[in-house]
């Protein structure tokens, strides 16, 4: 059963091979079994999992249902849902009970999914690593001492350990693709705007996206399906017809096109990652796809520009957290500075507090154009750089991350070294692409790799297409971690 | 020597929206603290903004009202700053790119010593749309302090003047033109108390002819004598203090009504660095000719149109174009009585001024409450008008209309109002009237005329002010001669 995919988990349900509680059940005991080594949920909640559960089985004896209905959903703990702790990976929130439901939220509500638990982050979706959570580590389930990349972490460990069917998760920087491709998992960011923001904690609103978490690209497509679509109440929500994301899945993949950007082979990518990665294009060849050399000039900015813009808007984002209405507030003080000052310094944690300095510096009065104005303009260098590229090719490769997880702890001293993680998936964010990790194998010390697939704007089913008819010709992704009893 | 006061104005007036501007919460004044405030304006986690259209409209209704170039393209800014009332730590609002550029404001100002008004043309520099904070409460907490986020994102326009008023009394007529054309265009309600009109008042002193001398900015001032005052007090201690020999340092002050003084609350040294940016939850604020060709079709005549159009048309002065013109409620109201009473602009324009003012301003009540409608009025004059009833019997209807209301032919009829023009009655009267004070008779005819309106008086009294005054005036003549 836990091997099943989405649709073979849908058919179960509707035939009562299997109940909606059952199922949630099934997927509880795994997670009272093994999160206390994993981590991978800040806050599980059985009674409100198994209410909605109750609830899909109701809808599934007797009116047609959706292909989620009674599937356990993982939310990352990013996304705001009425009545559980929404925490953010942060002692800030760590005792906020959201009042009101996200977008993406609403819209699995909406199909009768089960919300399965909250899952762990770094704090504020800030890190690579999962390792800034206010609530601990997660460990990679192919490895243990590995981290499971981040931020969403615990949505990856999740997915890879069996712990859910299927989970949210938001990129920002890399944040679904990189912990996908460490954890060995299918992940995908859509294009800026085809996911509401409403009820998404925002971390650098301009490149927040949630997208979904998966075992493959077909599962992903029917996620996509629930999650995509306007919102009124997000005005950098697109309008747009609905589509369905899985409509393309089983086209052929003669002719493709595929770009390989040379900056994204150069140095700094490990040699098991590349072997894996040039393993894969070869069997896209197979599959009747070209391959053409492209370049992204200015991609090699773009980790410098991100870490101007994104702490720029996170400065100003997470002003709110001010002890005033909700949240932390330090428990004595001297005066409304003292507060501020208290309860923020006690609440946020060392990365959080790294980047709203760094954003509250470089909006400064004397700095903005040097730093803001100036990063605003290579972020239009760097979204033409791939206008250009997708004149010569369809899709977009290469590997999602430099090397394969590293091991906890490694990075912690050095951030420029943890923010070079997200080297390959920076870019993506800055443009506003869409781009999604599979995984295509496995380095030298046997954990997973991610093969990048970037495309044009709106060509989610296009990507899912293409990854789907590698995932017809191999079985990364249904490889299970050794440690992980399915 | 002469010094020379330099004013700029930033006026902050609330539009009339029934919702918040970026969220759907309600903008009504006064109800229980918190009430009105949504996840949006509470600042909770995760929510956005989304823009209030109708804050948009009132905007380019400004803008056309002043003339003033409506941007194509316009961008929310965060202001980012920390205070308990400001819930998401930072206020969007327009910086580099507001809504309403470069525009223009006619002003009358009132000489202290002729009387009379001479005009002017303040340059307004820009308006642009921003969110008003919530509210401290800073009574009543015992030591602690009160939030109220009823107000939070209540929408604001922020009107910017030039530095081009010369006088307190030139800030005081700019300040109560834009007042009045607010409401005339019905962006806001201008209701000065509840904070729905507060102006920011920039002063500075100079020599005539001099560069501009460094400014110190009045905040909050929500009443015109207040500004009035602020002003003229801020000016007298910024020429004492460089008489002095001291030197004005820039600063935001305080004016303490109470005790008729301003006082620096912080100087530009400790100003904040507010880090303006472009709203990343927003995107930019883009509006097309054919919007603003819309709204256009929906504006109302304004102030100055109407008054150059009484005066051209109409006949009427300066000073009657002037205050029919104040307020839109009653250009209207005159409008609508002029309708009723064509031809009569200058009756309708006295008993406006007079009577109807008159007796609002004993009730204590505005135009928009006058318990005598422009139909009524209008009725009544127009009776005037054709001779068939006196100003004094007029004043008798007028005085019915106003308690009871009714149609004014009615109450003439019922109350036998009529004017007489009976000219044998009238002569009878007058014949009595002669032989009852052959006293006063014997003075007029010896040239003392002044006489003559004691006659006049027992004449209207005799015919119950009926009589037509220029018939009976013309037969008491005709009779004292002898």
């Amino acid at each position: 059963m836990l091997n099943s995919s989405l649709l073979q988990l849908g058919a179960a349900l509707r035939s009562k091979k299997i109940s909606s509680v059952e199922l949630t059940q099934l997927y509880l005991h795994r997670i009272a079994a093994l999160n206390s080594k994993l981590n991978a949920y800040i806050t599980v909640n059985e009674e409100m999992s198994l209410v909605q559960a109750r609830a899909a089985d109701a809808q599934l004896a007797q009116s047609e249902t959706h292909a989620l209905t009674g599937i356990p959903i993982a939310q990352k703990d990013i996304f705001c849902a009425m009545g559980w702790r929404t925490t953010c990976g942060s002692k800030m929130l760590s005792n906020f009970i959201a009042p009101y439901d996200a977008h993406v939220i609403e819209q699995f509500n909406r199909v009768g999914a089960v919300n399965l638990g909250k899952t762990n982050m770094d704090e504020f979706a800030m890190g690579s690593s999962n390792e800034t959570s206010y609530f601990g580590t997660v460990k990679n389930p192919w490895g243990h001492n590995a981290v499971p990349g981040g931020s969403s972490g615990g949505s990856a460990a999740a997915v890879s350990a069996h712990l859910c069917a299927a989970a949210t998760g938001t990129d920002t920087g890399g944040s679904i693709r990189q912990p996908a491709a460490l954890c060995g998992i299918s992940g995908l960011k859509p294009t800026y705007g085809v996911v509401s923001r409403y009820g998404m904690i925002a971390f650098a609103s301009s490149l927040d996206q949630a997208g979904p978490m998966a075992h493959s690209a077909e599962d992903l497509a029917l996620l996509l399906n629930v999650m995509a679509g306007f919102d009124e109440r997000d005005s950098t929500s697109l309008q747009r017809e609905t589509e369905d994301y899985a409509r393309d899945l089983n086209k052929p993949l003669n002719g493709l096109r595929i770009g390989l950007p040379k900056e994204f082979f150069a140095a700094g990518l490990s040699a098991d990652v590349a072997q894996a990665i040039e393993a894969s294009i070869a069997e896209y060849k197979k599959l009747g796809a070209s391959v053409v050399d492209i370049n992204l000039p200015n991609s090699r900015l773009s980790i410098p520009v991100y870490y101007v813009l994104a702490p720029a808007e996170a400065s100003s984002n997470l002003s709110r957290y001010d002890g005033v209405r909700y949240g932390y507030r330090a428990p004595e003080y001297t005066n409304l500075a003292d507060m501020y000052e208290k309860s923020r310094a006690q609440g946020f944690g060392e990365e959080v507090k790294r980047r709203i300095m760094i954003g509250t510096y470089v909006l400064s009065h004397g700095y903005y154009d040097a730093y803001y104005l100036q990063a605003q303009k290579i972020r239009r260098l760097i979204a033409q750089d791939f206008v250009e590229a997708f004149k010569q090719c369809d899709v977009i490769m290469g590997p999602t991350t430099p090397t394969t997880a590293f091991n906890l702890g490694e990075k912690n001293d050095d951030p420029v070294q943890m923010y070079l993680s997200d080297i390959y998936t920076i870019a993506v964010n800055l443009a506003g692409l869409p781009g999604m990790s599979i995984p295509a194998g496995f380095g030298g010390n046997g954990l997973p790799v991610g093969l990048q697939i970037i495309g044009n704007y709106f060509d989610e089913a296009r990507m899912l297409n293409v990854a789907h008819q590698y995932q017809q010709v191999t079985d990364w992704h249904t490889r299970t971690p050794q440690h992980i009893e399915v | 020597m002469q010094w020379e006061i330099v004013i700029g104005l930033e006026v902050h007036a609330q539009l009339s929206t029934s919702s918040k501007i970026f969220s759907g919460a309600s903008t009504a004044f006064g109800a229980e603290p918190n009430t009105q405030a949504c996840a949006v304006d509470l600042a909770l986690p995760g929510v956005l903004p989304v823009l209030n259209r109708g804050a948009v409209e009132r905007a380019i209704r400004f803008g056309l009202a002043v003339g003033a170039h409506i941007a194509q393209r316009s961008v929310f800014s965060r202001k980012n700053y920390f205070y308990p009332d400001l819930p998401k730590g930072y206020q969007i609002s327009q910086f580099d790119l507001p809504i309403i550029g470069q525009g223009s404001l006619t002003i009358q100002v009132p000489t202290t010593t002729t009387g009379q008004t001479y005009k002017k043309v303040v340059r307004l520099t820009r308006a642009h749309l921003e969110e008003d904070a919530g509210k401290s409460l800073h009574e009543d907490f015992h030591g602690m302090t009160g939030i109220d986020l009823n107000r939070a994102g209540t929408p604001l326009l922020e009107i910017v003047s030039e530095p081009d008023m010369r006088s307190a009394a030139e800030a005081v007529s700019y300040a109560k033109m834009l007042h009045t054309l607010v409401r005339w265009i019905g962006i806001c309600d201008g209701n000065m108390q509840e904070g729905s009109f507060r102006c920011d008042a920039n002063v500075s002193v100079r020599r005539p002819g001099a560069e501009l001398g460094t400014r110190r900015e009045i905040k909050n001032l929500n009443s015109f004598r207040f500004l009035q005052q602020a002003i003229e007090y801020e000016a007298q201690w910024q020429i004492d203090t460089l008489e002095n020999g001291g030197t004005i340092h820039q600063a935001t002050v305080l004016f303490d009504s109470d005790k008729g003084e301003t006082r620096a609350m912080r100087s530009k040294e400790d100003a904040n660095d507010y880090r303006y940016f472009p709203d990343p939850d927003l995107l930019p604020l883009a509006i097309d000719n054919e919007w603003i060709e819309q709204v256009r079709g929906t504006l109302p005549e304004l102030p100055l149109s109407k008054q150059a159009r009484y005066i051209a048309d109409l006949g009427l002065s300066v000073y009657d174009a002037d205050t029919l013109t104040s307020s839109r409620e009653m250009a209207d109201f005159f409008e609508a009585t002029l309708n009723e009473a064509p031809k009569e602009a200058k009756l309708c324009a006295n008993w406006l001024m007079g009577d109807v003012s008159a007796s609002l301003n004993r009730e204590d009540r505005d135009i928009t409450q006058c318990p005598i409608s422009p139909q009524q009025l209008g009725g009544m004059l127009k009776r005037i008008a054709d001779g068939t009833i006196s100003n004094f019997a007029a004043k008798e209807v007028f005085k019915i209309l106003w308690s009871n209301g009714g149609n004014p032919d009615t109450i003439i009829e019922t109350k036998g109002l009529k004017q007489m023009s009976d000219v044998g009655a009238m002569e009878a009267m007058v014949d009595e009237i002669i032989t009852a004070n052959p006293v006063q008779v014997a003075e007029y005819r010896c040239g003392k005329e002044k006489v003559f309106g004691f006659f006049v008086g027992l004449a209207m009294k005799a015919s119950k002010g009926k009589a037509n005054p220029a018939q009976m005036n013309e037969i008491l003549k005709r009779k004292l001669a002898g």
